[in-house]
């Protein structure tokens, strides 16, 4: 039943009494341990919640139940009875036959989905032996020029059955492409592959910053995906919306879960512009969220994110598939708040941060390594990090019922606080004319760093606590952890394949494909058909990136 | 050499603190925040040019993407006391001494060269055998930078 006014406020009153009663001759005897009580985000939290912080939230109307709109407490009406969350671990360094063996190690200890993390070269769309690459290749990732290096990349791994998730922006569409040729060359059926691609280009001007061109072609490269995903390869997500990387640059959780959600926005406004049906595409559109230190303003995030997803895609959009309306998620814990003092502490954070996305119902989790303040991780590392999502799936009791946490009144009033905060922002941005706009006037980039400056400084007044950096901190570590070192022959051994697969190649249909790429970017028309070419005929990512650039040229940072 | 040419983009940056120095007998601390090679993850670069503002000094930030010699060149143009590269991707080792040589070529050989970002610790003795005056890994409290920098910022007319 509604809460009315009328309880409302006596509900009110009787945490009134209890103030008076209970709290205020205790306090007076004894203070808190601090004025103010404090989130990550710097949000204030308060000394208790009770039902009269709740009074306006509404059971059937906000919370309701799993598989339910507006899908608070989960998509799935079983939650993770039915299925646990994807276990997908981001992997990728050096070269393309030792991620490939990483791969395989994972998936022989019980990983259930595959990430594939690219070097820099690779994200940025130049081939290893561009001078640009020097010193980058295989450093933060694979490194991938060609479809001969992605033949390498998944051999052995049945593209038909294994679910592959790609962080890939600028490029990510020749990504796709060789995914798909590769899949092919197996004899996967692209009706039946799955897996994501990351292609989330406007967090890339808010925050990460590996961008290629300027921001409405890359929007329209963008659409171009969905399109041919919708028609072609149908369970396929297209993108993945990330608020990841925004958290990572500094944003609150409540800004986090702003401009993610306005971007995914802003991106089926292009789909529908583009002609695509919102009931046939955005079900395939999937989001991807951090999992910080504060763990019930991570929980909030989540709970709230569904919540407004549901509601933007019905009221905005008029949505009527239920696929359509429900958000699914994949999170990974915060690398930013990884240390290098005491590195084994790490463990912790994770476990912690992880707990939170699984309370949070994600639907598929990346655990970080310990190490990853230092280097990429070791294979021990990693094995721990996967450890750790086992342990909370099949120890801890946790995925036994639905949304445990749900009907707190604390976490209830900080889900709606998310929401409210969100709106906010919705209202701000709109008023700008949209994503796009506000992101090349610079406003969430901004906003996340003046965030980010605020933290820092509450860190160094010691307003916020990280353990072994600045409360706890050791002269002596205790012990050093072994790094991943990656060799500097990984380029040579990279341009080496990448002059063997020049020297194979049709050059004629090198150039014929390329300069349809061309044909294609400056009529409009959807340039992955003519992607799919080049690919095949072992175009490099280098060189389709050029087609483009010639086209489309690059995009230049304005100072904020 | 002298700072009057300074870029009009730079000049949002610097044109604040320009005036305060016009008054001021002491030259300030003039810093170059520089970001290599391909990585984009400019969060700890910005706030730690404001952090450099913020205790008087005058910080200028090139942008995203810059070679070693775009990042010399500057470092040569705005006459600055002290580069701080930030760089996290790993390719520390091929960048930083090419910046450092080609800022000993210019004959800017009091600039100071500071590293800030994720270097291996035994990647750290070899870069300062190559003439970077300290490496800051993640957690280093941008006070500990500041006082770093007017310590060893070697006094000029």
């Amino acid at each position: 039943m509604p809460e009315t006014k009328e309880t409302a406020s006596v509900e009110q009153a009787t945490v009134e009494r209890w103030e008076q009663e209970t709290l205020r001759p205790v306090l007076n005897k004894r203070p808190e341990r601090k004025k103010r009580f404090e989130s990550v985000s710097l949000e204030e939290v308060n000394r208790l919640y009770t039902p009269a912080d709740t009074a306006d939230i509404d059971f059937e109307r906000d919370t309701s139940f799993p598989g339910e709109f507006p899908y608070t407490r989960g998509i799935h009406p079983t939650g993770y009875r039915g299925k646990l969350w994807t276990m997908r671990q981001f992997a990728g360094f050096g070269t393309p036959e030792e991620t490939n063996a990483r791969f395989k190690y994972l998936m022989g200890q019980g990983q259930t989905g595959l990430s594939v993390a690219y070097d820099l070269p690779t994200l940025m769309g130049y081939d290893a032996d561009s001078p640009l690459s020097e010193g980058e290749v295989g450093k933060c990732g694979v490194a991938v020029s060609s479809l001969a290096d992605m033949e390498v990349l998944f051999d052995g791994i049945p593209l038909e059955e294994v679910t592959v998730s790609q962080t890939i922006n600028a490029p990510a569409s020749i990504l796709l492409a060789m995914y798909l040729v590769v899949a092919e060359k197996q004899g996967a059926d692209w009706k039946k592959i799955s897996g994501t691609l990351q292609n989330d280009i406007l967090k890339e001007y808010i925050a990460q910053k590996e961008w290629i061109y300027p921001i409405r072609p890359a929007m329209k490269l963008v659409t171009d995906t969905f399109e041919f995903c919708t028609h072609h390869v149908p369970k396929y997500n297209p993108i993945s919306v990330s608020g990841y990387h925004i958290r990572e640059a500094g944003a609150t959780a409540v800004q986090e879960l702003a401009f993610t959600l306005r971007d995914g926005i802003e991106y089926v406004e292009w789909g529908v512009e583009a002609g695509l049906d919102v009931d046939e595409f955005v079900p395939r559109l999937s989001f991807f969220f951090n999992a910080h230190n504060d763990f019930f303003e991570e929980v909030a995030k989540y709970r709230a994110a569904r919540r407004i997803w549901a509601r933007v895609m019905r009221e905005r959009f008029h949505a009527k598939n239920e696929r359509t309306l429900q958000l699914r998620f994949h999170t990974q814990t915060a690398g930013v708040s990884l240390t290098v003092q005491q590195p084994l502490n790490n463990i912790v954070r994770v476990a912690i941060q992880a707990l939170a996305g699984v309370f949070g119902g994600t639907n598929s989790l990346h655990t970080d390594a310990y190490d990853e303040a230092l280097a990429l991780p070791t294979d021990r590392a990693a094995l721990i990090a996967l450890r750790t999502q086992q342990i909370i799936a099949e120890e801890t009791g946790v995925a036994n019922t639905i949304d445990p946490l749900g009907g707190s009144y604390f976490l209830e009033a900080l889900t709606k606080k998310m929401e409210d905060g969100a709106l906010d922002y919705f209202d701000k941005i709109d008023a700008m004319g949209g994503m796009v706009e506000a992101v090349e006037k610079g406003f969430p980039q901004r906003e996340i760093q003046e965030s980010a400056y605020q933290y820092q400084k509450a860190v160094e007044r010691g307003e916020q606590t990280i353990v072994g950096v600045n409360k706890y901190q050791m002269e002596e570590e205790p012990a050093e952890v072994p790094i991943l070192v990656i060799d500097e022959g990984v380029r040579d051994h990279q341009v080496e394949r990448l002059e063997r697969a020049r020297d194979k190649r049709d050059k004629g249909a090198v150039a014929n494909a390329l300069e349809k790429v061309r044909q294609a970017a400056r009529s409009n028309d959807n340039h992955m058909p003519a992607t799919i070419e080049a690919v095949r005929a072992y175009a490099t990512l280098g060189e389709i990136c050029d087609a483009l650039r010639d086209v489309y040229g690059l995009y230049e940072e304005p100072a904020f | 050499m002298t700072s009057d040419e300074i870029k009009p983009s730079l000049l949002l940056v610097t044109c604040h603190s320009s005036l305060v120095t016009a008054f001021m007998s002491e030259r300030k601390i003039r810093v170059l925040v520089a970001k290599p090679g391909l990585d984009g993850h400019d969060r700890g670069a910005k706030v730690i040019a404001r952090a450099l503002r913020d205790a008087g000094m005058e910080v200028i930030y090139t942008g995203l993407r810059q070679t070693p010699e775009m990042i010399a060149a500057a470092a040569l143009q705005e006459d600055v006391d002290a580069v701080g590269v930030s760089i996290l991707s790993g390719a520390h080792n091929t960048l930083c001494p090419r910046i450092v040589s080609l800022l000993r070529e210019k004959g800017l050989d009091d600039c100071l060269v500071l590293v800030g970002g994720i270097v291996p610790q035994e990647d750290i003795s070899r870069l300062k055998e190559q003439g970077v005056a300290e490496v800051f890994l993640p957690g280093t409290s941008t006070d500990d930078i500041v006082g770093f920098l007017r310590e060893n910022v070697r006094p000029r007319a």
